[in-house]
């Protein structure tokens, strides 16, 4: 082949070789249609000749080597057939040797080669082995790595393994196996001499063009792991030892990669486990430059998978010590590995982890070492910056959760928390978050106060400010997520046993103190519902106290409420505080504690009185003191009236006259409690209602004044009703009689305001009406009772 | 038929951290096609939760709810009904019946759907009917002692309702039904 001066086109070359070898097949088509061996072999090997070009790189000498091998099958079947050519197997052996040029020669001895042993007149061994001998006369790497993969291939279904009929008397295993490491040896040796020693730009794109020959080396120890005879014994006596020799020997960090890779890849899992200290120790023999980490990683991973397919292979990891094994393997590499960044570290640490989570399970104590060196690792280095290195760590932290979906377990491991210290705030919420979504997912309970402990420490970054951390650039919708999360972990933050659970409620408290402003408002309430929780389950065990000192009394726990909401108005969070105290007034009530009730009552009026200003905010808040202060019964009479001589003068005092009408006439159910004997002051409900019933004339005049018209009759309507609530209840003050003037007053209001019909109160009033017909009409004693109400 | 869901006083997560797992997994997007909640949700994560499930919400205002804006009462029309919503922390005395009548007159209403003791309840009165849902979450009450979890589903169809409830009793799940049937004459001709 010519060269054009000056001019380097690969792809010209290629159409050049492609056009050659096309020209040679046509000639060989029509000699191997004639039968003409002479003429067979001498286009054969003018064709193979195309193949001992040096100027292709590695990718377009494969497309060539490509062409040429679809022409020698054809050749092959020529071969075989003896009636086409009429030359003995063993003739045509030495026949086509006498091909002049050594790569063409090759080529077809070892398709000779291939017919030879199928024809089986000699042992496969001795043809093999001739031919992987006579291959060390390419030296060239790129041509003799293609010749040998030709060997390779068309030897693969030949090899004289247990059960193959080329397997003679004499032909062993051992046989098969030397042919294939024999072939693999050189050809390892041909693919490390590709590599380009220049520098810079030009050896990268060798660099990337020799990767990709990669598997012509590999396939072989993918023939090798294919071939049956390779047993356990064998591989750990002979096929190991030999492949990681030439591996280890051949120092090129590319080959040793890839191999060891391979190896991992194509050979049991059971190989691995039971040749984990051999092949664990060629690593700190490879080259500095290897990604070890890698290798160990996909080791673990594989040996991982293996545990988790079943439990009855769980035995062998045992009795080989798999885990010390990879673990001391782990702390080689990473010592000797000086350069290697903090991720790759922390890749190595997952992997060993998650490979002791599914094989040793039951051993807390692995977790913890792992986690105990990756701390040591750790320490004296600054907090991880590398977002990379981040991610890993919160895999690596939450691995055990979601093995176990038990946090308790995690609590226990006095790592876990050194782990997190490592981790900068931001990653630490991130954690802490993984954390709670781990408990609230399992509905994990935390039963000790030790264990809430522990567990605060670990989500300390949620809980309270960090150094460092900025409170203004929180993000607010963020900030709000995670202390509801917060919340609702203190939920789960329970146990049976209310000394015990007393002790939970106290640490959990004071680290929920710790939180500041910003965070009390969330993480209040639910401490104080969740002691509300144990002071009902407390309540009635009372009797049972004996001299000793018993901490988990309702009086005592009422104290630490009283304390804990009393931090809420501060925050301040008057409104919020104020329902705590009325649910506390209330739980002290049933638990007949008077002083504490009334304790809790006068700290809500308090906040009423100085803190709570907005007038839509006091609506409500009276409502709920006059709703609680109704259910209330542990009061005497001297407390009692004092308690709703505020309510009640709190309630005229409102802004709105609606809301001053509504809240009067709700008092009036302050004095007359269905299930309590005591309260059935009939005349002071009467004056509540009377009072309401001012307020709701004066509202109308407002009205007037400012519209020019008389405005609704709902709060008549509404104080009618209350009227006709009493007037069943048998209150003696609420009479027919005053029935009967109401009516007829609400009945004039909606004349006088004839102009404007009135849409609410109309069906309001009407449905008001209808009631009462309906009451007297149902009959019994209620109808007497209406008989004298006419509407 | 149309299905309303009617719940509240979830109280999340001040009393609970979520809803029970067995009524999340029984609640599913696109079975139902109102819901009325008598408020107390108390976040806006639950909010969107509900909203999930179908869009048509309707809430009031519950005494704990960070969403100030949800009104103190809400009236919708559904097929031959109308119904109405409160959370009930404005009705005194809390829960009693004859008092939540009255707010049923005022509204104008043939069901009225109340919560805040945390105690199912379904009366029919007056020819309507007034229905506490319970606490969806079995949230702690001081009203109401061993509260169960509970919501209710009305299956409304003409003018008939059928009212489930939904309890879930030590991890099982019970069903109970009440049957309502409006009478046309009940029906309000004011408006």
């Amino acid at each position: 082949m010519m060269i054009p001066d000056g001019i380097e086109d690969e792809e010209k070359w290629l159409a050049e070789g492609i056009a050659g070898i096309q020209h040679n097949a046509f000639y060989m088509h029509r000699a191997l249609d004639a039968n003409n061996l002479r003429e067979v072999l001498k286009y054969s090997a003018q064709m193979l000749s195309e193949l001992r070009t040096s100027k292709l790189s590695p990718h377009k000498y494969y497309e060539l080597y490509m062409r040429a091998f679809d022409e020698l099958r054809k050749l092959e079947m020529f071969f075989k057939d003896e009636s086409r050519h009429g030359v003995s197997i063993v003739d045509l052996y030495e026949l086509v040797q006498h091909a002049g040029n050594i790569l063409p020669r090759l080529y077809l001895l070892c398709t000779v080669g291939s017919v030879y042993i199928k024809s089986k007149e000699a042992p496969a061994k001795d043809v093999l082995k001739d031919l992987v001998e006579m291959c060390l006369g390419v030296q060239h790497p790129i041509r003799g790595l293609f010749l040998r993969s030709y060997l390779a291939q068309i030897s693969r279904d030949k090899l004289p393994d247990i059960g193959s009929e080329y397997k003679g008397d004499s032909d062993t295993v051992v046989d098969a196996v030397d042919f294939v490491l024999q072939n693999f040896v050189e050809m390892n040796k041909l693919w490390v001499r590709l590599k380009h020693q220049g520098p810079g730009r030009l050896r990268e794109k060798l660099e990337k063009e020799r990767s990709e020959l990669r598997d012509l080396v590999g396939k072989n120890l993918h023939v090798l792991s294919q071939i049956e005879g390779v047993d356990l014994e064998m591989y750990k006596d002979t096929v190991l030892p030999r492949i990681l020799e030439q591996i280890v020997n051949c120092k090129d960090d590319l080959a040793q990669y890839y191999l060891m890779d391979c190896i991992i890849q194509v050979f049991p899992d059971e190989y691995h486990l039971q040749t984990l200290e051999t092949l664990l120790g060629a690593c700190p023999l490879l080259q500095p430059t290897v990604d070890i980490k890698t290798v160990l990683s996909q080791l673990m991973d594989r040996l991982s998978n293996y545990a988790a397919s079943s439990t009855d292979v769980l035995p062998e990891f045992l009795q080989v010590e798999a885990f010390a094994k990879l673990s001391s393997a782990i702390g080689r590499v990473i010592e000797a590995q000086v350069e290697m960044p903090i991720v790759g570290a922390i890749t190595l640490y997952v992997s060993l982890l998650t490979f002791t989570l599914h094989v040793h399970p039951d051993r807390l104590d692995y977790v913890d070492q792992v986690l105990g060196a990756f701390v040591k690792k750790l320490s004296g280095k600054p907090k991880l910056e590398d977002s990379k290195a981040k991610k890993q760590v919160v895999a690596l932290l939450s691995a055990p959760l979601e093995k176990y979906n038990d946090i308790v377990m995690a609590l226990t491991l006095s790592n876990y928390p050194r782990v997190m210290d490592h981790l900068d705030n931001e990653t630490n919420k991130v954690m802490a978050m993984v954390i709670i979504q781990s408990i609230l997912k399992n509905t994990s309970c935390i039963s000790t106060a030790d264990q809430v402990e522990v567990l605060f420490e670990l989500i300390k970054g949620l809980v309270k400010d960090l150094d460092g951390t900025d409170v203004e650039e929180l993000d607010e919708e963020d900030f709000k997520e995670e202390q509801n999360s917060v919340a609702r972990l203190i939920h789960m933050l329970y146990n049976d046993d209310p000394e015990e659970m007393l002790k939970i409620i106290c640490a959990a408290k004071k680290n929920i103190m710790n939180g500041g402003p910003k965070r009390l408002p969330f993480t209040v309430p639910p401490l104080i519902l969740s002691a509300l929780g144990l002071i009902r389950r407390l309540q009635g065990q009372e009797g049972d106290l004996t001299g000793e000192e018993v901490p988990a009394t309702p009086k005592n726990i009422f104290q630490i409420l009283n304390q804990a909401i009393g931090t809420l108005t501060t925050v301040p969070s008057p409104e919020l505080a104020l329902r705590l105290y009325l649910e506390c007034a209330e739980a002290a009530n049933d638990c007949d504690l008077e002083p504490v009730a009334y304790e809790f009552f006068t700290q809500a009026f308090v906040l009423y009185e100085e803190e709570i200003t907005d007038s839509k905010a006091q609506v409500t808040a009276i409502h709920l003191i006059i709703g609680t202060l109704q259910r209330m019964n542990v009061f005497g009479v001297e407390n009692r009236d004092t308690l709703t001589h505020k309510a009640t003068g709190y309630s005229a005092k409102l802004l709105k006259k609606p809301d001053q009408c509504r809240a009067v006439y709700a008092c009036s159910h302050l004095f007359w409690v269905d299930d309590l004997d005591g309260i059935k002051d009939g005349e002071r409900v009467l004056l509540c209602l009377k009072r309401a019933l001012r307020i709701a004339n004066a509202a109308q005049q407002m009205v007037n004044v400012t519209r020019g018209s008389s405005g609704p009759v709902t709060l008549f309507v509404e104080i009618l009703n209350k009227y006709l609530y009493f007037f069943e209840k048998g209150n003696p003050q609420i009479t027919s009689a005053a029935i009967q003037a109401l009516i007829e007053l609400i009945t004039t209001e909606m004349k006088s305001d004839s102009t404007v019909p009135e849409a609410v109160s109309d069906p309001f009033f009407a449905s008001t009406l209808r009631y009462i017909q309906f009451q007297k009409q149902k009959g019994g004693a209620m109808s007497e009772k209406y008989d004298s109400i006419k509407v | 038929m149309v299905l309303v869901l009617a719940l509240g006083d979830l109280h999340v997560p001040h009393r609970a951290p979520d809803l029970p797992a067995k009524f999340k997994s029984m609640l599913v997007p696109g079975k139902i096609q109102h819901i009325i909640c008598t408020g107390n949700l108390c976040i806006k994560e639950v909010h969107d939760y509900l909203k999930t499930l179908c869009p048509d919400l309707h809430i009031t205002r519950g005494e704990y709810d960070e969403e100030t804006r949800y009104p103190e009462t809400k009236t919708l029309t559904i097929g031959q009904f109308k119904l109405g919503l409160c959370h009930g922390h404005q009705v005194i005395p809390w829960g009693d019946l004859d008092s939540l009548a009255m707010l049923q007159r005022q509204l104008d209403v043939d069901i009225l759907v109340t919560g805040h003791t945390h105690q199912f309840t379904a009366y029919k009165h007056e020819g309507g009917v007034v229905i506490n849902p319970g606490s969806a979450t079995g949230a702690y009450s001081s009203i109401t002692y061993d509260v169960n979890p509970s919501f209710v589903l009305m299956d409304i169809d003409g003018l008939r309702v059928v009212v489930y409830v939904y309890e879930l009793i030590d991890g099982e799940v019970k069903v109970d039904k009440i049957d309502f049937k409006k009478t046309t004459t009940a029906s309000h001709t004011a408006h």
